[in-house]
């Protein structure tokens, strides 16, 4: 029986609780998964026709300098053997060396952490705050402005993010000469030069994003206006302003929410090529040379912290959806 | 893409067919003009050898870098080769490498997905758990990956592209899956004795197959911004084998000097990606049942000027009996359809005094519901009042603006809705979608309102006030709901309550309590009711007097008793021997033939003629006048004496 | 009733499972019995929650019961397999509810009629006979067939998946509140195809319906059903004259009648039968 399960923690107390029980469910839940992904990865490393080795050495050494290699990384190993020390160095959070700078994965990946980062986020909390404003305005002017709002989020989400970001050099660095064409500064080397230097990569990577989000908060505040209750609250005598921007749109956070989590996975990947237009030290670029040059230790590294940069991102989805979402907060 | 207007009808009945939503896309240009595109793309891709004007590898370093001309349409590359015959010939590699990703990606997803929604159980959660592991990992760390080890190949990069595609067709397909599979044919099917295979194809893949093509037709633009990208790093297709995502990295690098090669090929990949996307989108559109943008031609007429009601027509019965607290006068109310308008409603006039309960009764489609919408302003666009006239409390509501409608809406005219639970904002507590009127029309503090609010379900007979107003609508029992509906309604203490079949989603004890609440807080807060209901038991329950609505049209008023004991109107009298609760058990039910007429169908006589079994010539030719045969009484009808010797055999 | 009944159910039990991990089952039917013979109907009836359309269902092997069986013509068909299930499918037969979700919108009424017949190695010509026949039966036009359900107007609708709960001669009628979606005019009609049919071809009826003024109509005997157990059975006459359990009594008070002094009385009564069923289930044990 609904309603009568004795359920006296309604309050928010109690829905706070249920939401951080809920987190970390879900957390102990990732363990799994991250086992399964990395052992994917293993086996797929571990079937590549290239041999480490010879990314190390080059294809000049002698067998024995090869062999000597092979012994080193544990390659001459049984390949169960080899997956046994991988989970035992897993689990003791060691992904390890690159095979081309000898340096921990660990830490290559730490130092380019930032600048991916701020590229993703920006692009998402620009998208966010755009793209609900212009669905919005869309869901409630239906009028040629409306329109044109539509017209161009269907645009935006179809335009190459390669092709926007060429474009957005040639016209706002080399023609017009406002912004630079590639190149990172660190925000504590010079917080303007930050900026700068983040604006161009952060709109050619949030156009799809805006377009997308836009598209979803005008279909969801349509279908929300028409809903039942808003008749209800009309019959009431609310005003508009009340009905679309405090009921309408609260309802409608809940799909676009679910829109906004995929987008900020998607911004990771497109990262990657954005990063290499920009010349961005990032985790994309080191994503692309560590597959063109066979770095495996470094792909298996960036698998790992991308997998947990998804499953965090997932479960703070999921988190806010509950809070948004009586029904799943309360059941 | 979407219009801004919807179907009259409140849009088709759920489970459309496919087919038919297919047809609808068509006939809209914008869609149509996508397929087009696309054909056409996918022709000239096929037909590249022989349709370019030039080798698209053949180098020409004289003329590099050319702007469009006659020889080259769209002008050269860096290494003096024809971009158009190199757009086309990139066509081929392009959509190739989609249709391998989409491929792979409903090759796997389709089949799981329908067994996953179909089956349930284990293979469900497991189907779902690997979803989930292959979603949680970023797809271009996996392309990347498996390029690592193949080496740069456009072919491996799309069939992982297509298994990291398919746990969305799975979720796709599965929720598609359960939502036939609870459907009744289903059920009926079963109980039939299909077999599963039958009941698989037969009526389950045809509802799973539309929404899945839909997603196809976007995921095919997503597939090919993929390849784009991917060529661009030089880690899919390998120049100087042309692909659009090759061109526009061989574009970027000239970029500096000659701007113009990054026009033609950017504005293929989004043209395309455009169409996919538009073709997806009206599908989808047309499945769930938003008419297509409406165009010129078909636009509804200009909504006409109201008709004010005739000033000589005479008052309605028992207006005389006193003032009326709400008075409507030759209401009527249209749709547009085809050309013009339709008339749903057509000259109505009924009053209510203060404190009085009038009930609304009649079948589905009689026009009871828009009539008591009119009455907030409410009526469902793009129908609107187009004549007569509505007076409250001696003001006329016809033509006022929204924000007047609004400062009577809640505070003088309340509205409690058939299905409470609906109706009711889900993500607020009860107590704060309580007290929000009352702040916003008494303009009492958030404490005061909270208050008040908590009065207010302790009226509507909640035993725990304070516990209710925390709990959210998911939370109530329906009873429960329609409780906190009617305390909602009531915040600023209106003058007038109309209720919609407010008790027809109950069980019948529950009905019962409503009713009585009904009634209680009729005799507290005097206050006037307005019912529309198509229980003649329950306007026996509450009302005093009644409406009879058939077809847009009042046939007949009274006082209740009177009315039901001597109805003068075939149609109530057809009502009241067709319910199972007065007939006699043995023996067969009286029936009224036939259905009430669609607004569109309507006779030019009485509008129930054809369902009448005293009809006569003259019921059939001209409009029947409503007539006061008794006092306080009115009936639409030219037959009374005949009704009343049936009745009294 | 003479020899053995058509139907016979008997401490039926059904559960259902909440998702989640050490909930409880929550028990929607809970040793229920009753048996319909041979050309007899007999309702069940009872509010939303009272198990009644699970029951509905359990019969039809819709749902699986956790205890109890199911007999039909002698035979224990509580956990038929697929094979027995589609010989039964001759015999034992569904009207449901609502003919907008229980009909195919994207067939013709001649497939979703056919289908049965072609299962059971039906020609296509025999089974296109059928199916005229069984369409005139319940009042459709010939030319029924080649339009798809949407064609139809409310009251003609209903009549479609009644033909086709025909189409294989069956025994047993299930009938899932079969006219509760229609208004008042067209409910009368269904009610009389559904009694015409039922003494022409002597069908036996299991009517499932909140209403008990339409049950009066169409049954012989009612079992009053509450919280998922019987409260009270017997012939309908006498369950109407002279309920003898207190929740019987307070729903047939709560069923509201056209006249409002009669009106008047009963809500009297129904006050007065609602404070003795409070008194009852205070009482008494829970049921």
């Amino acid at each position: 029986m609904r309603g009568a399960t004795g359920n006296t923690s309604a309050g928010p107390g109690g829905g706070l609780r249920a939401v951080a029980g809920f987190v970390g469910r879900r957390l102990l839940l990732a363990v799994p998964l991250i086992w399964a992904v990395m052992t994917l990865s293993f086996v797929l490393l571990r079937m590549a026709p290239n041999d480490p080795a010879v990314s190390i050495l080059g294809d000049r050494a002698t067998p024995e300098q090869y062999d000597e290699v092979r012994r080193e990384l544990g390659l001459d190993r049984p390949l169960l053997a080899q997956y046994g020390s991988f989970l035992a160095d897993l689990a003791r959070g060691d992904v390890g060396d690159s095979l081309l700078s000898s340096r921990s994965a660990t830490e290559i990946i730490a130092d380019r952490l930032p600048v991916t980062l701020s590229l993703a986020l920006g692009a998402t909390v620009a998208s966010v705050v755009l793209g609900v404003a212009i669905g919005v305005f869309g869901a409630v002017r239906p009028s040629t402005a409306g329109r044109a709002s539509q017209v161009g989020a269907v645009v935006g989400q179809a335009v190459p993010n390669f092709w926007l970001a060429l474009v957005l050099i040639v016209v706002f660095s080399i023609w017009l000469g406002w912004l630079p064409p590639n190149g990172y500064t660190t925000f504590v080397d010079s917080p303007a030069d930050w900026a700068r230097g983040l604006v161009l990569p952060v709109a050619a990577l949030g156009a799809a994003g805006v377009a997308s989000i836009a598209r979803m908060t005008r279909g969801a505040m349509v279908e929300v206006l028409d809903r039942d209750f808003v008749r209800t609250l009309r019959a009431c005598g609310l005003p508009r302003r009340s009905i679309v921007y405090r009921h309408a749109l609260r309802n409608a956070a809940i799909p676009v929410l679910t829109v906004v989590g995929l987008r900020f996975i998607g911004m990771l990947s497109s990262a990657v090529v954005i990063e290499q237009i920009f010349a961005l030290p990032g985790v994309g670029t080191l994503a692309v040379t560590s597959a063109s040059r066979a770095d495996f230790p470094v792909m298996q590294a960036l698998v790992l912290y991308l997998t947990v940069a998804v499953v965090v991102v997932n479960v703070l989805v999921d988190a806010l959806y509950g809070w948004l979402n009586p029904r799943v907060r309360v059941p | 893409m979407t219009g801004t207007t919807t179907t009259v009808t409140a849009g088709p009945a759920p489970g459309q067919s496919p087919t038919r939503g297919a047809r609808q896309a068509l006939r809209d240009p914008v869609t149509l003009a996508a397929l087009v595109f696309v054909t056409l793309l996918v022709v000239a891709a096929v037909l590249a050898p022989w349709l370019a004007p030039h080798d698209p590898q053949q180098q020409d370093l004289n003329d590099t870098l050319a702007g469009p001309g006659a020889e080259h349409w769209l002008g050269t590359d860096e290494l003096g080769r024809d971009v158009l015959s190199r757009l086309l010939h990139g066509a081929r590699t392009s959509l190739l490498a989609a249709v391998v990703a989409v491929a792979v990606a409903l090759a796997v997803g389709l089949p799981a997905g329908v067994l996953a929604g179909y089956l349930g159980g284990w293979v469900d959660r497991i189907l779902d758990r690997v979803s989930d592991v292959i979603l949680s990992i970023p797809s271009i760390i996996v392309i990347l990956t498996v390029l690592a080890v193949f080496g740069p190949n456009i072919t491996a990069a799309m069939v992982t592209l297509g298994v990291l595609f398919s746990p969305d067709l799975v979720r796709l397909a599965r929720s598609s899956t359960l939502a036939v599979r609870s459907a009744l044919y289903i059920d009926a099917a079963r109980v039939a004795g299909l077999p599963h295979a039958r009941i698989i194809v037969r009526h389950v893949l045809p509802n799973v197959i539309g929404p899945v093509i839909i997603r196809s037709s976007m995921m095919c633009g997503l597939a090919l911004l993929v390849e784009g990208g991917l060529s661009f790093l030089g880690l899919g297709v390998r120049p100087p084998t042309p692909s659009w995502g090759v061109m526009v990295a061989d574009a970027g690098d000239v970029a500096y000097t000659q701007a113009w090669l990054l026009v033609p090929t950017g504005a293929l990949i989004t043209l395309t990606v455009v169409a996919f996307n538009l073709i997806g989108d009206s599908l989808h559109d047309a499945a769930a049942g938003v008419a297509i943008v409406a165009r010129p031609g078909t636009r509804p007429a200009v909504k006409p000027a109201v008709r004010p009601a005739d000033r000589g027509a005479p008052d309605p019965v028992g207006a005389e009996a006193g003032p009326a607290l709400l008075a409507v006068r030759g209401l009527e109310i249209s749709f547009p359809a085809g050309d013009g308008w339709q008339p749903v409603v057509d000259d109505v006039s009924f009053d209510v005094r203060p404190g009085e309960a009038l009930g609304v009764v009649g079948e589905s489609g009689c026009g009871k519901t828009v009539t008591a919408l009119a009455v907030l302003g409410l009526v469902p666009p793009p129908g609107a009042v187009t004549g007569g006239s509505i007076t409250f409390d001696g003001r006329e509501l016809v033509g006022l603006s929204e924000r007047d409608h609004e400062r009577i809406r809640g505070s003088q005219i309340g509205f409690v809705s058939q299905e409470s639970m609906v109706s009711l904002d889900p993500v607020f507590p009860v107590g704060e979608l309580i007290a929000e009127p009352i702040r916003h029309h008494l303009g009492l503090s958030r404490r005061q309102a909270a208050d008040r609010a908590l009065e207010l379900l302790e009226l509507v007979g909640m035993t725990d006030p304070r516990a209710t107003a925390a709990r959210y609508p998911h939370q109530l029992s329906g009873g429960m709901a329609q409780r906190v509906a009617i305390a909602m309604a009531l915040g600023a203490q209106p003058r007038l309550l109309i209720a919609d079949e407010p008790t027809t989603a109950l069980d019948v004890t529950t009905q019962a309590e409503v009713l009585d609440l009904f009634r209680k807080l009729q005799d507290e807060l005097s206050m006037a009711v307005i019912l529309v209901t198509h229980d003649l038991g329950v306007l026996a329950d509450l009302c005093t007097r009644a409406v009879v609505m058939y077809a847009g049209e009042v046939v007949e008023t009274g006082p209740v008793g009177e009315l039901l004991s001597r109805p003068l109107m075939p149609y109530t009298d057809g009502l009241l021997r067709s319910d199972p609760h007065l007939a006699t058990p043995s023996g067969r039910l009286p029936t009224i033939s036939g259905t009430v007429p669609a607004p569109a169908d309507w006779p030019a006589g009485c509008h129930f003629h054809a369902r009448c079994p005293l009809a006569t010539d003259r019921c059939r030719t001209e409009p029947i006048p409503l007539v006061e045969p008794a006092p306080g009484r009115a009936s639409r009808c030219v037959r009374i004496e005949a009704l009343a010797g049936e009745r009294t055999p | 009733m003479t020899g053995a009944p058509l139907l016979e159910v008997s401490g039926l039990r059904v559960e259902y499972r909440t998702p989640g991990w050490r909930t409880p089952p929550v028990v929607t039917v809970d040793d229920v019995s009753f048996a319909i013979g041979a050309g007899e109907t007999m309702a069940l009836v009872g509010e939303s929650g009272s198990g009644k359309s699970t029951i509905a269902r359990a019969v039809l092997g819709l749902v699986r019961p956790a205890a109890g069986k199911v007999m039909f013509d002698g035979r224990d068909v509580t956990h038929a397999g697929h094979r027995e299930r589609r010989a039964l499918a001759r015999d034992i037969s569904v009207v449901f509810q609502d003919p907008y979700s229980s009909l195919n919108p994207a067939l013709t009424v001649g497939a979703t009629l056919r289908e049965p017949l072609q299962v059971h190695g039906y020609s296509r010509d025999e089974a296109d006979a059928t199916v005229r026949d069984r369409l005139t039966r319940v009042g459709l036009p010939a030319d029924a067939m080649g339009r798809y359900p949407r064609q139809f107007s409310g009251g003609q609708r209903q009549r479609i998946p009644i033909a086709r709960a025909l189409t294989l001669t069956p025994r047993l009628l299930v009938c899932d509140e079969p006219v509760s979606a229609l208004d008042l005019s067209i409910q009368a009609q269904v009610i009389n195809l559904l009694k015409d049919l039922q003494r022409e071809l002597s069908l036996a009826m299991l009517f499932v319906s909140h209403d008990l003024s339409v049950v009066r109509h169409v049954a012989d005997t009612t079992t009053v059903l509450r919280r998922g157990r019987v409260v009270e059975t017997g012939p309908t006459a006498e369950v109407h004259r002279e309920p003898r359990h207190p929740y019987t009594v307070a729903l047939l008070a709560a069923v509201p009648v056209p006249d409002p002094d009669e009106q008047a009385r009963r809500r009297e009564r129904r006050r007065a039968a609602a404070a003795a069923l409070a008194e009852h289930d205070g009482l008494g044990p829970a049921g």
